[in-house]
């Protein structure tokens, strides 16, 4: 790490933190039903699509109605995006005459947007019309986002409420979180980046003759409009095949900045949102210190391992080490554009945040540079994490954490004047276990069967990291790959897609059982056995159970992919 | 949940649905293409490059260069090499064998070429296509696949190691030549986003305009 990367790094967490507060703010107001700065032009929309839904915004839904309208909606729009790529071969705005996708690849595809995963088992440019990339994944991009977010608002509500019954109407959060907040944010990075080089067109590929006389075929399309959702709503689903890696969706380092900046931004309001609308900004800020801590200590690995390089390419007389014009460093699989250490805070970002789009290969990092994004995504995707999801899931490992201090001094645990007890701990159990279990034991089966074993791309330890990563990304919804990996089979993708529906509803659902039990108890006020939460000690056991129970789960696998790879590639060892 | 309150849910499904879908995926995209078309058209339509009224390539796109009096991009993983409309990095770890030594052809299958370059023969290559010993440090991002295979940039280094070959190629003064480079190297936004860079077919462009080859 150079100075320059560190003060890059450090730049771009003050600003992320200076825009956490207004947008919180903003959002909590949103979420409020006050009237904010956009009610005049949008206020209008907002109750045309009530009427026609006969929907009365002031009533509002108990635990079980909300859930059960958030799955409905959510099965209508697997249902919806299915039947779309498999007949988008019938169907318009589908210059290139793409065909219609298989069903193990459109089950695959249709789960993995609706669950704001974005895995990409699809090769972007070369499978979706521009039907399917609009109606399809822009509209899931949106909704997906706008529905982790009302989840944690459901879920905030039952913190801050007590003695009552219901936790809000989901329609009515649903509408306002894409109306007043994503849509806004997205017109306006979405114009950014069309003035930096993003396209922007519904023309059919471009045909060129270039210089020495050859044909080149450029990939076009609506791409900028999607790009800019994709950040924003930590969906990270590309519109070509390399993701944010193309030069026609990330074409310069400023939409390279800014695009990092929408991969966290949200995520990281919302924590401020949800300390000040349960009653404790302090608590908000501990939290997102400790997000921070993680961010920090995963960007400065990445990047002192990426920079370090690979010694087998430093055998061979190719330099390591930046300077006089040259990067140096693990430059396979990386953009000039970008360098190192725009590729590894990307890296880094891009799996805490559930994001998962890339801007480098993640692949051809090297071992301790790849063992971060997979760390990052092993803990569940609850350090800023997706939209909404982040913090809901990361609320999981706050009451964990509480529960445990509860035992050392031996009273019932209690976390914003509401006693956690044994209901609320199976709630939290169950998704915590769920997501490493479905993770492992497909891990497991794919690293002992050719069916799993048979797409890897590269032999030996990093290949089982290849599949490792795969059912990682899938169980966290984060959905960027060791891309190498050949996913478009019936194992890979049906055992991502069962991943990636488990790692988002048995998520949803216990959150929402916990908000359904807090709703209605009793606040009690603070007594000497309270552990306070907006503190360093707090901060601390937060950060260590994140560690204890998230990654040390995943030790054992790590220990088999990039430990035993890192040890190799020191060695010289090559498969 | 019994048929009478499913059937409640049936109308805000639907018509949120619809509604939301109207406004996300049909009109915001439209207006986004709209305003970009309006402000930024070149940008929003590729950046496509024309000269003597032919579309020559995209000047955010990087291109096939092997002629000696060009300068060279990156080694490229995008179908047989810069394939504008099938991106893809080589996605080959640190520790691939097919990475470092490469790959020769199986001379038993006489139709099918499967030998691949690894860094070992880039490296090779590189410093004998550029005159350099065999003992020269090449910088990592002449001889390392790009992420996309589309990477338009070299870094300085990497475009100044070859000064000399297109020099003689093009019979011109490798001092001027070197001039050119270093007006065309972009340096990092701001002193900090990003890398120093080339533009290699912009670069190129410059080249063909200021030294043309005799035809």
């Amino acid at each position: 790490m150079t100075i320059a990367s560190l003060g890059y790094l450090a730049l771009y967490v003050v600003v992320l933190l200076a825009l956490a507060k207004p947008l919180g703010l903003f959002m909590m107001a949103v979420y409020e039903g006050r009237r904010t700065w956009l009610h005049p032009v949008l206020r209008p929309v907002e109750r045309g699509i009530y009427r026609i839904s006969g929907i009365d915004e002031q009533r509002e839904q108990g635990w079980r109605g909300y859930t059960i309208s958030l799955l409905l909606f959510n099965l209508l729009g697997f249902l919806f995006l299915y039947l779309l790529l498999r007949s988008q071969g019938h169907l318009p705005l589908n210059p290139e005459g793409l065909p219609g996708l298989k069903p193990s690849l459109a089950f695959n595809s249709a789960v993995s947007f609706v669950t704001n995963t974005n895995w990409q088992s699809y090769g972007g440019e070369t499978t979706m019309s521009y039907l399917s990339q609009m109606l399809g994944l822009t509209f899931q991009n949106f909704v997906s986002a706008a529905v982790g977010m009302a989840v944690l608002v459901a879920l905030i509500r039952g913190f801050a409420r007590h003695s009552a019954t219901t936790v809000g109407n989901f329609w009515v959060d649903l509408v306002r979180g894409t109306l007043y907040i994503l849509l806004p944010l997205a017109l306006v990075v979405a114009i950014f980046f069309i003035s930096q080089g993003i396209i922007q067109n519904f023309s059919s590929y471009h045909e060129v003759t270039t210089l020495e006389g050859a044909k080149q075929l450029i990939g076009m399309g609506p791409a900028a409009s999607q790009v800019a959702i994709k950040q924003l709503g930590t969906n990270g689903g590309g519109f070509f095949n390399v993701n944010s890696a193309h030069p026609l969706e990330n074409p310069t380092a400023w939409s390279n900045a800014v695009s990092l900046m929408a991969i966290l931004l949200i995520p990281a309001s919302l924590v401020y949102m949800y300390g000040r609308m349960v009653g404790s900004v302090r608590h908000g800020w501990v939290v997102l210190g400790v997000m921070t801590a993680f961010m920090l200590v995963g960007a400065v690995v990445s990047g002192w391992a990426e920079q370090s390089g690979n010694p087998n390419a430093g055998d061979l007389g190719i330099e390591r080490s930046a300077g006089d014009g040259q990067p140096g460093g693990n430059f396979e699989g990386k953009e000039v554009r970008f360098g190192i250490e725009s590729s590894t805070l990307w890296a880094t970002t891009t799996t805490l945040a559930s994001n998962g789009s890339v801007n480098s290969m993640h692949d051809s990092y090297t071992a301790i540079g790849g063992l971060v994004p997979l760390a990052n995504i092993a803990t569940g995707e609850v350090i800023f994490g997706g939209v909404g999801s982040g913090m809901y899931g990361m609320a999981l490992y706050i009451i964990l954490s509480v529960f445990i201090a509860g035992l050392m001094v031996g009273r019932t645990p209690e976390y914003l004047g509401k006693k956690v007890e044994a209901r609320e701990m199976k709630a939290v159990m169950t998704a915590l276990l769920a997501f490493p279990l479905v993770v492992l034991v497909f891990t497991a089966t794919g690293a002992v069967n050719s069916f799993g074993t048979g797409t890897l791309n590269n032999a030996g330890p990093h290949g089982f990291s290849e599949t490792l990563y795969a059912f990682e990304s899938g169980g966290g919804n984060n959905g960027s790959a060791f891309a190498g990996l050949g996913a478009n089979g019936t194992f890979y993708n049906m055992g991502i897609g069962i991943c990636m529906l488990v790692g988002r509803f048995l998520f949803i659902v216990p959150v929402m059982v916990i908000a359904g039990t807090m709703v209605t108890k009793k606040r009690v006020a603070p007594g000497p056995g309270t552990f306070p939460v907006d503190g360093l000690v707090f901060g601390f056991l937060l950060f260590a159970s994140v560690i204890i129970v998230g990654l040390l789960t995943f030790f054992p696998a790590f220990a088999l992919g990039p430990i035993v790879e890192h040890l190799a590639m020191r060695d010289g060892t090559l498969y | 949940m019994n048929p009478a309150a499913l059937k409640a849910e049936l109308r805000p499904l639907i018509a949120v649905t619809v509604a939301l879908m109207l406004i996300t995926a049909v009109l915001y995209p439209l207006a986004v293409t709209g305003i970009g078309q309006a402000i930024f058209n070149r940008q929003a339509n590729g950046s496509i490059i024309r000269q003597d009224g032919q579309d020559i390539g995209s000047s955010l796109i990087g291109q096939s260069f092997t002629a000696p009096e060009y300068f060279h991009g990156r080694p490229s993983a995008a179908g047989s090499g810069y394939d504008a409309a099938n991106s893809s990095g080589s996605n080959l770890g640190p520790t691939s064998a097919k990475l470092i030594n490469g790959v020769a052809d199986n001379p038993g299958t006489a139709d099918v070429d499967e030998s691949f370059a690894g860094l070992k023969q880039r490296v090779a290559a590189f410093r004998e296509e550029n005159g350099l010993d065999a003992s020269a440090p090449i910088p990592a991002d002449a001889v390392t696949a790009s992420a996309s295979g589309l990477d338009p940039h070299v870094s300085p280094a990497t475009a100044r190691l070859q000064i000399e070959r297109v020099a003689k190629a093009r019979n011109a003064d490798a001092a001027a030549i070197r001039k050119l480079v270093d007006d065309h190297t972009e340096s990092a936004e701001l002193g900090f986003l990003g890398q120093e860079r080339v533009n290699v077919l912009k670069l190129n462009l410059a080249l063909d305009k200021r030294f043309p080859l005799a035809k």
